[in-house]
């Protein structure tokens, strides 16, 4: 058909066009209604269409990224349109991403799409955000791995992304040569392993400057200076000495001074046990934290929470549900949908930790105890748990900024393995240990929305944006593997350093009316007069706390050392012992006890929040998951009605205050109602991911009702479909 | 039923609520309400002493739990005072508060309740010819548990030995839970179980429903609330296809329908006759529901007796082809037959059946797949076992799973969207039926009603709907629910109502602001279906009610209802006007509802504070308008310019339907 791929013609650059997914606001001066009821002839239609295509054959690209190779025509199929007849178009695959050009004008476009991403677009995929790749044939498909690629290529792709969307692309209609070299090529680059340096990051910052004014107006603590440590600890009023000994990060095993109770005790996490080491730094970590916490209980997560493979494979089975080819197979897996719900047992690792979090709460706020968490790395368990608490316990991380220094604070300065876990460079390490994270803050939002600052839709962005390998904060291992990486490059090239942007930064993804959907309108901000000064508890352990900070500066003798720290070992020892006489019944019955005070307490927001565990309490967060699925879209409906009746309330108060002229002290949320203008009817429980094309108001109603006939059926599929994924 | 400890104490003694002014007359008794709730900020202190008030209280405090620390911090608990006071009233203060017209039956000392979440607990159990009361004072506040025998399936003796407690009642509830009680046994206390069966089933006991003996006054009337002529009139009827007959006043055609049926203007009463011989129990194809565009009508009825050996029926056949004539947009007719194939072919041998394809032209026929009466029953049955009383929070989805409960709602949704969907975007007529049309047949139709049609979303509408569609029509409310009567096994109960309600509950989720009523007003409803406070759900037909006098006798349950409104309504309802809904029948979507049948575990008690913060900004936003009119007023006044609608209608208000259906 169309002649001559990517590189001729034209470049994009005709004004008109844009670009069809990645473009920011194409189309502008078009009508507003997308009508087919033309005045041209047929053959007038073809020519424009024609022109259009030739015009918009490439993506924008962004800075840095350039196209590897192309293919076309493709046909793309859509699971929205019922007609199944897929939409035509150029399939490129560049250094960031798979992108899909549409033959077709997106005259569709421009409505409903205030929340479009500045990176990427709807028909975009980042190499990153690939999860598996699948060639399909008849009515079935197969998983391609990274080592299975010969010289064929399949006539239809299916592409599962990490954020649950399916593509399925047909490269039947390309010629032979264009079709091989795309597929091997999305393969190569999604599936393959691959150095750190080849990660679009890289190109992407050494050509764009973000300047550092932009990073200085966030006001997200980054926690990568002594200074930002030193205000949380004063902010939460801990009485811990920061060490600046380990700049150089060569200390391998460490306690980690997380948060401070305004009881005095405190919460710090591990690596597991520490061996005995005679080097000075560890040395004099330990002697501190004897000195500190003479009572001490340590929590060693590993015992009673699943391993980071647990977590995986279990996300591995849940997310499967989400990731739908067609109409028939999701109601098919529908019948199901209960019991493959728990079979997945993601729910239940979710509970796991919630509850975990709440027994280490409890010791913070029950007993006064000073907790220690520790896991093998203590970088994964441990950072959902510290986080978790700091969540519950203090209403400033349940704010947008606090929720950010947060993530900052336990995650990237606490040495994540963001890099592996997200498995960038295919490396086998993978486990969606944040996303984990993310869905227990869900958990706590759903069951307490008004205490929250941030949205549904900020948490499901977020974990987005995991995937899209633009971001410093998700590209390391740890601070120490960042500034490795960093610096000696801009040595070499003599130049500052490279200025990697973070997530934080939301305006390199989204405009601010985007951003505003950040923001929760159930929000009550605390009032001033709730303001009251905290309580002072006198600290159960002054003693210790009063020492001058001298004593741990200056290095004593060894002998007096190896004492005490041998008494902590013991004493640690005498604690593990005893957590194993407890049964866990008993803890958990404890921890139902308090739960329980609790909810009989009246509820304060900006107090402590405790999650409701119970099995009808967790819900399966419906936003990330059934977002992209045409099948359970309830037109008109969703929780974004809600939100809407909500906005559109707040800023009728306030123009009416505004009309009473009182000086504007509007002490709710704000939210620019712009961005959910116009009625709650148009709105779907997708809301503002995804708005359907067509807006056909035909319900989707089950192909199979009868579950008799269904599970026979279904079982005999499932049979079939495994293994073909078994075959490599 | 148990509550928030605090609760008790409020709206016990005259003192609490003597002080306010009685502006609700509403001395009604809720379905098992308790006294008192913590109340919300609101001066309502005169709904607190009234039971039926004291009921919204209680469920409010159900819903909204722990809401906010202005509610429940600063409840002081004045029984506990005047016990301090007073000194030794303790049999005074646990008397049991009363509707008028409740007789206090029997007394009892010394009872133990045998909590299953905050473990026993002993106190005074006090029997009345309505309600089961236990109060202790163990407890501060007092624990209460107030129990309407209306909802009480079954009673049975439990032998067991707590302490110097030897007898033991077990209560098997309606409504998803099961007391049990322990006490010494005595001669006095023999008598709590004889009074209990006796008050509990006073069909059985030769007494009269309780609903009979209440003496409470509304300021609304609830019997006014369904006019069928006026319903009818609503929908543009009659017009020059449907008439409004009268052939069944005297209910001698068909005894289980309303004495008003729509049917079409060409039919004779003679033809009539002839089709109800050829449909179960005499029920006709009658109109319920006509589209205001289209003039695509739901039509329900039972099924066409075909028998065997095929008989066929002039009549029904050129009866139902008027109807497809009646709506010039379709050539076709589609019968949605409720029941699984396989069972409809049972009915045929068994003289009942379907219509068959060859028979009547025109017609496409569909089975919806779903289960029986007795189905569904079982299904509840299996759902109490998982809900109460404690959750196995581990095996928690697949014990719901295997109650089947949401799969049998999932296909009652389903099967209200399809019709739903041929009415609406077929333009297509259409015909629903089961075996005899009273069960799963009001179900669909009433829910694709609710979908189609808006003001069927809204309080009163949604009560018109039910008196229509369900009582109106003969829903066997009396056998499904098995009021006053003690044979718990009859195989004719059914939860059918509930599950209705449930799908009602599943659409309000998914369409939070669509909606007049809120979740209280459904739980509230389904209290009352069995409390036999109120006569809106008793007997089996509209013609038994006439009997019986129901509307003279009794009380309506949307007179009190109605007469407090704001307590029932939805601070997020937006103009849904003109818009259909369809719910997504996925169970992916679908959730048990907990608020309801997981109500009575303390540990589950949902937190609803959203709706607190949007009413707060509702009353904020009423306020600021009348300061608003006010200054508009005094510009206007000075000026003599008018500016009165300068602020416009909400933003809500002025959506633009996308397209209309009304």
């Amino acid at each position: 058909m169309l002649s001559g791929g990517g590189g001729g013609s034209g470049g994009g650059g005709g004004g008109a066009g844009g670009g069809g997914g990645a473009g920011g606001g194409s189309g502008g001066g078009r009508s507003p209604k997308p009508s087919f009821v033309s005045y041209v002839t047929p053959e007038e239609i073809n020519l424009t269409e024609k022109e259009i295509s030739r015009k918009e054959k490439q993506p924008d690209l962004l800075q840095g990224e350039v196209i590897f190779c192309s293919a076309s025509p493709i046909r793309k199929c859509t699971q929205d349109d019922f007609s199944q007849r897929g939409i035509f178009g150029s399939l490129f695959c560049t250094n960031f991403r798979i992108s899909f050009i549409s033959d077709e004008t997106q005259l569709e476009e421009e409505e409903g799409q205030v929340f479009k991403n500045k990176l990427y677009g709807e028909n975009d995929i980042p190499l990153t955000c690939v999860d598996n790749i699948y060639r399909g044939f008849d009515e079935k498909k197969k998983l391609i791995t990274s080592g299975s690629v010969r010289n064929k290529y399949p006539s239809k792709i299916i592409i599962h992304c990490k954020d649950l969307r399916v593509f399925q692309f047909s490269l039947a209609f390309a010629k032979e040569e264009d079709a091989k070299k795309i597929f091997q090529g999305i393969v190569h680059h999604c599936l393959e392993p691959k150095s750190l340096k080849c990660i679009f990051a890289f190109s992407y910052s050494e050509k764009m400057t973000f300047s550092s004014e932009n990073q200085t107006k966030l006001k997200t603590v980054m926690f990568d200076s002594m200074v930002d440590w030193a205000q949380e600890m004063k902010r939460t009023k801990g009485n811990c000495k920061l060490v600046s000994a380990n700049a150089d990060f060569n200390i391998s095993t460490k306690y980690i001074w997380c948060w401070s109770h305004h009881s005095g005790c405190a919460l710090f996490k591990t690596a597991s046990l520490p061996l005995m080491q005679e080097d000075g730094c560890s040395q004099s970590y330990r002697t501190y934290m004897e000195r500190y916490c003479t009572c001490v209980k340590t929590e060693e997560l590993p015992e009673t929470l699943p391993t980071i493979q647990d977590i995986q494979q279990s996300y591995n089975k849940f997310k499967q549900f989400f990731l739908v080819d067609n109409t028939t197979e999701f109601w098919m897996s529908d019948v199901k949908w209960f019991s493959s719900l728990e079979n997945s047992g993601w729910l239940d690792i979710i509970r796991q930790c919630l509850t975990k979090a709440v027994e280490v709460v409890e010791c913070l706020e029950n007993e006064n105890t000073n907790v220690l968490i520790m896991e093998e790395e203590g970088s994964d368990l441990c950072c959902v748990i510290s986080s978790l608490v700091q969540v519950m316990l203090d209403p400033h991380f349940r704010t947008l900024e606090g929720f950010q220094s947060l993530v900052q604070k336990e995650w990237v300065a606490g040495g994540h393995h963001f890099l592996d876990r997200c498995n960038y460079l295919h490396k086998d390490k993978e486990s969606p240990v944040f996303l984990l994270f993310l869905e227990c803050v869900w958990q706590l939002l759903q069951q307490y929305a008004p205490a929250f600052q941030f949205s549904e839709t900020y948490l499901t962005v977020l974990s987005d944006s995991v995937d899209v390998s633009v971001f410093s904060t998700f590209l390391f291992n740890s601070p120490h593997h960042r500034a490795t990486t960093i610096q000696p490059v801009s040595l070499l090239a003599q130049k500052g350093p490279l200025n990697l942007p973070t997530v934080w930064d939301w305006s390199v993804q989204f405009n601010s009316a985007a951003q505003d959907f950040f923001t929760n309108p159930l929000y009550v901000e605390k009032s001033r007069q709730d303001k009251v000064p905290r309580k002072t508890f006198r600290p159960k352990h002054q003693r210790h706390q009063s020492l001058p900070s001298t004593a741990f500066k200056s290095s004593p003798k060894k002998s007096f050392f190896k004492d005490e720290t041998d008494s902590l070992k013991k004493m640690l020892r005498v604690k593990r012992i005893s957590r194993w006489l407890n049964p866990t019944d008993l803890t958990q019955s404890t921890t139902r006890e308090f739960y329980e005070a609790w909810q009989r307490k009246p509820l304060d927001y900006h107090g402590l929040l405790l999650p409701c565990v119970d099995g009808p309490a967790l819900r399966v967060w419906a936003q990330r998951y059934l977002r992209w699925l045409p099948e359970v879209q309830i037109f008109g409906g969703g929780a974004m009605t809600l939100e809407k009746k909500l906005v559109d309330l707040l800023a009728e108060v306030r123009e009416l205050r505004g009309k009473l002229d009182w000086h504007c002290s509007v002490d709710f949320s704000h939210r620019g109602a712009a961005a959910l203008a116009g009625s709650s009817v148009r709105l779907s429980s997708a809301f503002p991911f995804f708005v359907s094309r067509t807006w056909s108001f035909k319900p989707a109603i089950p192909s199979c009702l009868q579950k008799n006939l269904i599970t026979g059926t279904f079982a005999d599929k499932e049979d079939e479909d495994s293994e073909c994924l078994g075959v490599i | 039923m148990e509550k928030h400890p605090s609760a008790a104490a409020y709206g016990y003694g005259p003192e609490s609520s003597g002080a306010a002014p009685n502006r609700k007359p509403s001395r009604g008794g809720g379905g098992g309400a308790a006294a008192g709730g913590t109340g919300s900020r609101q001066p309502s202190v005169e709904t607190l002493d009234s039971p039926t008030g004291s009921h919204v209280e209680w469920c409010k405090q159900l819903i909204a739990a722990t809401i906010s620390s202005q509610i429940s911090g600063s409840v002081p608990p004045p029984v506990g005072l005047r016990a301090l006071r007073d000194g030794n009233k303790q049999a005074q203060m646990e008397e049991a508060p009363r509707v008028p017209g409740e007789t206090i039956k029997t007394i009892a000392k010394d009872v133990m309740y045998i909590c299953p979440f905050t473990g026993a607990v002993s106190g005074t159990l006090t029997v009345t010819d309505y309600k089961l009361y236990f109060k202790s004072l163990e407890r501060d506040p007092p624990f209460v548990l107030d129990v309407n025998l209306g909802v009480i399936s079954r009673l049975e003796t439990i032998s067991l030995q707590i302490g110097e407690n030897n007898r033991g009642i077990e209560i098997v509830c309606k409504d998803m839970r099961n007391p049990r009680f322990a006490y010494k046994e005595e001669q006095s206390k023999l008598e709590i179980f004889e009074t209990l069966t006796k008050y509990a089933f006073p069909l059985s006991n030769d007494l009269p429903l309780f609903a009979f003996l209440y003496k409470e006054t509304f300021p609304e009337d609830g019997w006014k609330v369904y006019d069928p002529v006026a319903e009818y009139k609503r929908q543009g009827l009659p017009n020059e296809s449907w008439t409004i007959s009268k052939i069944n006043s005297s209910y001698e055609v068909c005894d289980t329908y309303p004495a008003l049926l729509v049917v079409p203007t060409s039919i004779k009463d003679e033809e009539l006759r002839k089709v109800a011989s050829f449909r179960a129990k005499h029920r006709i194809p009658v109109l319920s529901w006509i589209h205001p565009e289209s003039q695509a009508t739901i039509v329900r009825c039972s099924q066409p007796l075909v028998g065997p050996t095929d008989r066929r029926c002039k009549e029904d056949e050129r009866y139902l082809q008027t109807i497809l004539d009646a709506n010039a947009q379709s050539h076709k007719l589609t019968i949605f037959d409720a029941r699984q194939n396989s069972v409809a072919d049972t009915n045929k041998a068994k003289d009942g059946g379907y219509e068959s394809e060859s028979f009547y032209p025109n017609v496409e026929l569909n089975f919806l797949d779903i289960p029986n009466i007795h189905v569904m029953r079982e299904s509840l049955r299996k759902l109490k076992e998982v809900v109460y009383p404690s959750i196995d929070e581990a095996r928690w989805l697949s014990a719901v799973d295997s109650t089947h409960w949401l799969e049998y709602i999932r296909l009652l949704l389903a099967g209200a969207v399809r019709v739903a969907d041929k009415l609406e975007s077929g333009k297509t007529s259409v015909v629903v039926h089961c075996s005899d049309g009273w069960d799963r047949t009001a179900q669909l139709t009433s829910l694709a009603m609710l979908m189609l049609d808006s003001y069927y979303r809204t309080l009163r509408g949604f009560q018109v709907l039910l008196e229509k569609e369900w009582i109106s029509f003969g829903h066997r409310f009396a056998a499904r629910v098995g009021h006053g009567d003690e044979n718990h096994a009859n195989s004719e109960r059914s939860p059918l109502f509930v599950q209705f309600v449930d799908c009602v509950w599943q659409m309000m989720r998914q369409f939070p602001s669509a909606f007049e009523f809120n979740e209280l007003f459904l739980i509230t409803i389904l209290d009352h279906l069995y409390s036999c406070l109120f006569g809106t759900f008793l007997y089996n037909s509209e013609q038994e009610r006439v009997n019986k006098e129901v509307h003279g006798k009794t009380v309506s349950l949307w007179s009190y209802m109605n007469s407090q409104v704001e307590d029932f309504t939805n601070p997020f309802y937006v103009n849904y006007e003109n818009h259909v809904i369809y719910p997504v029948a996925s169970l992916r979507h679908l959730e048990l509802w907990v608020s309801y049948y997981v109500r009575w575990n303390p540990r589950m008690r949902p937190q609803m504070p959203v709706h607190q913060h949007l009413k707060e900004l509702l009353v904020l936003r009423t306020e600021l308008q009348k300061k608003v009119e006010e200054l508009q007023r005094d510009v206007a006044s000075s000026r003599s310019i008018s500016s009165s609608s300068e602020h416009g209608p909400s933003p809500s208000h002025t959506s633009t339907p996308l397209y209309t259906t009304v």
